[in-house]
């Protein structure tokens, strides 16, 4: 089976667009994808197109009226937070499995504002604040509780990861948010579900990203090798059994069980990862997705933030972009927004956030549901 | 028409021959996995038809929570999301009663006993409904 390359990559600045379609934000990725790529719509043998929150309304058609109606087989899926990321490796099993040699991914989302989640009313009346809490917070909050449970993190731990990644956005031009938040300001804003202040929450943005992908065959014939960047993996899990699973929706272990696949597949282990791009959508969640991909030992993820290991420049740098708690989180391009992130380093031109030397890469999204999507990307010479 | 007793909440809330509220839980034969809702496989197991309906007793563990300050629109907060381990298998979540929503006075593993109370609110055509909320037992 021919190895699969990404050559060409883009995503809009994340922001809020009131006056702009879905089609016309995933239109504008899609054009900067291909530019990058050198291409034209006319390559391109097939769309794959995440969204989620517009799922019923042929998302990706609509941007090929935009931008080039060639007939082309389109594909929509929605998958929860992970839509984006499972666009993206639709496109990668086709080009793996030999069906196609060039095909387009993009991701695209408009996001309301306020909390995500539902108010869901059995038999006429409202069950929040009455079987506890229905909201997103309350879940990742709540999470990050049982990791302070066995391990006793902190309250400060969980605000640090704010501070990085806001300090992060602030080299990266297309965030959302470009300022520096000290961590006085993380924990003295409104507290949303204990420990997540506001500051510690995912942004809700507009947004959307794109990637080309291509066969083998087709960068050696377009002398693309070098700025190609090779998927060395993609893997995809929901979530098997666990005890609380279906009261408490559990992340952890559709991670951690993605994880091994990844390193297996790319064959390589964690510590040879140079920089990862990984699902902040809460402070909270990042903490624990330090050990579910293995960057640390169980139990000491509070400790790597402590000691700053996760800071551009530390020992593995963790979503350098600024992540979704600062970058934004518009939820079916968020999966192939931090491809193009890490995409970007490996090509070394990631100017002032450059992870000096990034040879390897690895991303991860969760969508609550669950699934765990996880790519390994690596530098071509 | 108003039913003469309330409704509940969710549908493993049941009354039993005597009148009385209880936790209708759902244990796998094979595996012993309990689920707290109507099921006939068991999803750790995956075997087919052989879940006995059990009552669970109305107690258990603290196993997690938040404290959710902010809601839903016209829902009162502060309060305690809490995940509770049954006594005898499953989990279930709700709200945690009776302990300020202060991390400092919730601690984890705290033994809780699950009460059925009315909910507080009627549906548009006036029913009333049970519930069950977690307390300090
Ligand atoms: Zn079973």
């Amino acid at each position: 089976m021919t190895d699969v390359y990404i050559i060409g990559t883009d995503m809009i600045r994340f922001g809020r667009f009131p006056d702009r379609s879905v089609p016309d934000i995933g239109a504008e990725a899609a054009l900067l994808a291909l530019d990058d790529a050198g291409l034209s719509i006319g390559d391109i043998q097939a769309l794959y197109c995440g969204n989620l929150l517009e799922a019923n309304a042929a998302v990706g058609q609509r941007i090929l009226h935009l931008i080039g109606q060639t007939g082309i087989p389109v594909v929509n899926c929605a998958n929860a937070c992970a839509t984006g990321a499972t666009a993206f490796r639709l496109g990668w099993m086709d080009i793996k499995s030999g069906l196609h040699d060039l095909v387009l991914c993009v991701g695209a989302e408009k996001m309301g504002k306020g909390l995500i989640g539902s108010d869901r009313k059995p038999d006429g009346i409202s069950t929040e604040g009455l079987l506890g809490s229905n909201t997103m917070p309350t879940i990742f909050s709540t999470l990050g509780m049982e990791h302070t449970r066995k391990w006793g993190t902190t309250l400060e731990q969980f605000a640090r990861v704010s501070v990085k990644n806001h300090h992060h956005s602030t080299l990266n031009p297309k965030a959302m948010y470009q300022t520096e938040t000290p961590l006085e300001d993380v924990l003295s804003s409104e507290m949303i579900s204990y420990p997540n202040t506001k500051l510690m929450c995912s942004v809700n943005v507009d947004g959307s990203a794109a990637a080309v992908l291509a066969s083998e065959k087709k960068v050696r014939e377009l002398g693309l090798m070098g700025r190609a960047v090779k998927v060395r993996a993609s893997v995809m899990t929901s979530d098997p059994y666990t005890e609380h699973d279906l009261v408490l929706p559990d992340f952890s272990t559709c991670t951690r069980l993605a994880a091994r696949q990844a390193y297996e597949m790319a064959g390589i282990g964690p510590d040879e990862v140079d920089l990862v791009e990984l699902h902040d959508c809460f402070a909270t969640a990042e903490i624990l997705h330090y050990e579910n991909l293995f960057l640390c030992e169980e139990g000491e993820a509070g400790e790597l933030i402590d000691r700053m290991d996760t800071y551009l420049g530390g020992r593995i740098p963790v979503n350098v972009s600024g992540g979704l708690l600062s970058k934004g989180h518009p939820l079916g391009a968020t999966g192939i927004a931090n491809i193009y992130e890490v995409t970007t380093h490996l090509r070394g031109e990631a100017g002032r956030r450059q992870v000096e030397g990034a040879r390897i890469g690895l991303t991860h999204v969760v969508g609550l549901g669950n699934a765990c999507a996880i790519h390994v990307l690596e530098k071509t010479d | 028409m108003q039913s003469p007793t309330p409704r509940t909440v969710v549908d493993f809330l049941k009354y039993g021959e005597d009148g009385s509220l209880y936790l209708e839980g759902h244990r796998c034969r094979d595996c012993g996995a309990v689920y707290f809702g109507r099921r006939s496989t068991c999803s750790k197991c995956f075997s087919r038809s052989r879940m006995d309906a059990v009552a669970a007793p109305p107690r258990g563990h603290l196993y997690a929570y938040t404290i959710v300050h902010r809601s839903f629109p016209g829902v009162e907060t502060p309060f305690i999301h809490a995940v509770v381990d049954v006594e005898g298998g499953g989990a279930l979540r709700g709200t945690l009663l009776g302990v300020p929503p202060d991390p400092d006075d919730i601690e984890m593993g705290m033994p809780i006993s699950i009460t059925f109370e009315d909910a507080g609110q009627t549906d548009r055509e006036g029913n009333r409904y049970m519930t069950y909320f977690f307390r300090p037992a």
